[in-house]
């Protein structure tokens, strides 16, 4: 079941492994993300979806493997080197600077897309070229209204589109996206899922998510993480029909 | 435009300092001079530290090896301006110095190129061991110093004369409050353009959510460390005035004592305040002086008051007076 990286994968990754002692965490994992798709990653609580991703970011070391990113090896960059080269990502848990409204958090990422953040002496507050865009991203994910509330102080749901627009404000080349419907409303998710049917247009999106609705709406690829490895990756319709993921991961009896 | 409330309580504290020896003077107390002074020196060294511990999260227990370097620097410089020695680098000799402006440059740059040092190694540890290798560096330089006879040893170093600023007599107490209380103002107005700028939001940031800003493509290490040099170089200025308000520099300007009392200033009056330094300056400085004056156990009032504050008014002072903290 291992793919060979097409010429027009943004990112692509090879023989990922990371074990915690004995828990084989992530175990020979190799897939790639393509141009304008939606890959979703799905698979039980604990199959090493969200170790994957962190890998991937960088908060994490991998045993071995490598990871190709915009045609270049990323596996010896640190988190904020693979940000800047367009690796856009939301947390499982929603990883926000609590205390800075939402549009100040969206724009420290637009002020790292600029360039130096050693800059001393003008206020970012009265900074257009700040300002204007951060505001366009909040705009994007719906929470233009929001942006001069505090991280901390918005609802779960909220957190999540915040997390969207700083990636989107970063300029990010591909998404990578760890859950980012949960703990939203029925409606909220609805509307997540149209934005991000439009988003893959404009860079590929790496999608854990435990929404299967969202995910089968959603996903051109999927591939199943079971105990760290990948057991079935293919399209929807191959990946429903597959007796392995059934078996494993859906729950059906058949 | 509004103007908050802690704008405000801000100008009104920074008036309240200017007033003090003006008003000392009418009441024929000029000593009360000396102690505005000394508020607003210590509270200079606060502000240097905040930079470091209120925006930017990071508790340094070691900010006394830069007051002290200061300190030092502005002794030595005396000392051989005073006996006319020149220092002898081998290569090419330079005399010392009497002239504040040039003190202060020197200060500037010992205190920022102690604090790159002291920071580069520090900054790769965070939380209690940050607390720790902080203390421990300044400890260093707190033995150092004694142990170094050339410059008086455990005994310290006398400034004979108050070093001088061009066209201001600096031995009248009141101009030397001047220069001191510009110095603070001027500092006060950096660290508010630092607080506002891009470097201040992604230090803040730094502060509030270390992942965060590294995902954005912000590397958090590379912003302490900057704000800890420009934290370390506010305080060795301070450390310089300190040195000529006193007339005499001592080792104890290095010890954890000292390190101990700037955090104390940023506590009383408000973690990450613009003036929440000055505040606490003003505040110790009073009680030091009150409490002093009634009892030798003063510290244990202070230490009821600090508790006080820890429990009651996390905002200390300005918070109190303001409310909390806005970021916009």
């Amino acid at each position: 079941m291992v793919e060979s990286s097409g010429p027009d994968a943004v990112l692509s990754i090879r023989d990922l492994c990371k074990s915690f002692g004995a828990l084989k965490a992530t175990d020979h994992v190799s897939l790639d993300l393509r141009d304008g798709e939606i890959h979703a990653l799905i698979g039980p609580n604990g199959a090493g979806k969200s170790t994957l991703i962190h890998q991937i970011a960088g908060t994490l070391r991998p045993d071995a493997g490598e990871i190709d990113f915009l045609g270049q090896p990323v596996g010896h960059l640190g988190v904020a080197e693979r940000a800047r080269l367009g690796l856009g990502r939301s947390f499982q848990v929603s990883s926000l600077a609590p205390e800075f409204s939402a549009l100040r958090n969206v724009m420290l990422a637009v002020q790292s897309r600029q360039g130096s953040s050693f800059r001393f002496f003008r206020p970012v507050m009265r900074d257009a070229s700040l300002v204007d865009p951060a505001m366009a991203a909040l705009e994007r994910v719906g929470l233009k209204d929001r942006a001069r509330i505090p991280a901390a102080e918005l609802s779960h749901g909220e957190r999540r589109q915040l997390e969207i627009a700083i990636a989107l404000a970063l300029g990010s080349r591909a998404f990578l996206l760890d859950e980012p419907m949960a703990g939203m409303g029925p409606e909220g998710s609805r509307q997540l899922t149209g934005f991000l049917d439009r988003l893959r247009g404009e860079a590929p999106i790496l999608l854990i998510e435990h929404d299967m609705d969202a995910v089968f709406a959603l996903a051109d690829r999927v591939s199943v993480l079971v105990y760290g490895r990948v057991i079935a990756s293919g399209s929807v319709d191959e990946i429903r029909n597959d007796a392995e993921v059934r078996r494993a991961y859906l729950g059906d009896p058949a | 435009m509004t103007i908050s409330r802690e704008t405000v309580i801000n100008l009104a504290l920074a008036l309240l300092l200017l007033a003090i020896p003006y008003a000392a003077i009418q009441l024929g107390n000029p000593f009360y001079v000396t102690l505005a002074t000394r508020m607003a020196i210590l509270g200079l060294a606060a502000v240097g530290l905040n930079i470091a511990l209120g925006l930017g999260g990071l508790v340094s227990f070691g900010h006394a090896a830069f007051f002290g370097v200061g300190g030092y620097v502005a002794g030595i410089l005396a000392s051989h301006a005073m006996s006319m020695q020149p220092f002898n680098f081998g290569l090419f000799t330079l005399s010392g110095s009497n002239q504040m402006p040039v003190i202060w440059l020197v200060a500037l740059v010992a205190g920022g190129l102690l604090a790159a040092a002291i920071g580069a190694i520090s900054l790769r540890t965070s939380g209690v061991y940050f607390i720790m290798i902080t203390l421990a560096f300044a400890q260093m330089t707190y033995y150092f110093a004694i142990s170094w006879p050339a410059y008086g040893g455990e005994d310290g170093l006398s400034i004979l004369i108050r070093n001088q600023f061009p066209g201001v007599n600096t031995m009248v107490p009141l101009n030397y409050f001047l220069i001191c209380y510009a110095v603070l103002i001027a500092a006060i107005l950096v660290s508010m353009l630092i607080r506002d700028s891009r470097f201040g939001a992604a230090l803040q940031a730094s502060r509030q959510n270390e992942v965060r800003v590294a995902s954005v493509g912000i590397a958090p290490f590379r912003i302490r460390l900057a704000a800890f040099v420009i934290s370390g170089m506010m305080t060795a200025l301070a450390g310089a005035l300190y040195a000529d308000l006193n007339r005499f520099v001592s080792p104890s300007m290095l010890s954890w004592h000292m390190s101990g009392e700037f955090i104390v200033l940023i506590i009383l009056g408000g973690v990450g305040r613009l003036y929440g330094p000055v505040a606490g300056a003003m505040l110790f400085v009073m009680f030091e002086f009150l409490l002093g004056g009634m009892t030798e156990r003063w510290q244990f009032f202070l230490g009821l008051v600090l508790l006080g504050v820890v429990l009651f008014a996390r905002g200390g002072l300005i918070g109190l007076l303001a409310g909390r903290a806005r970021h916009g």
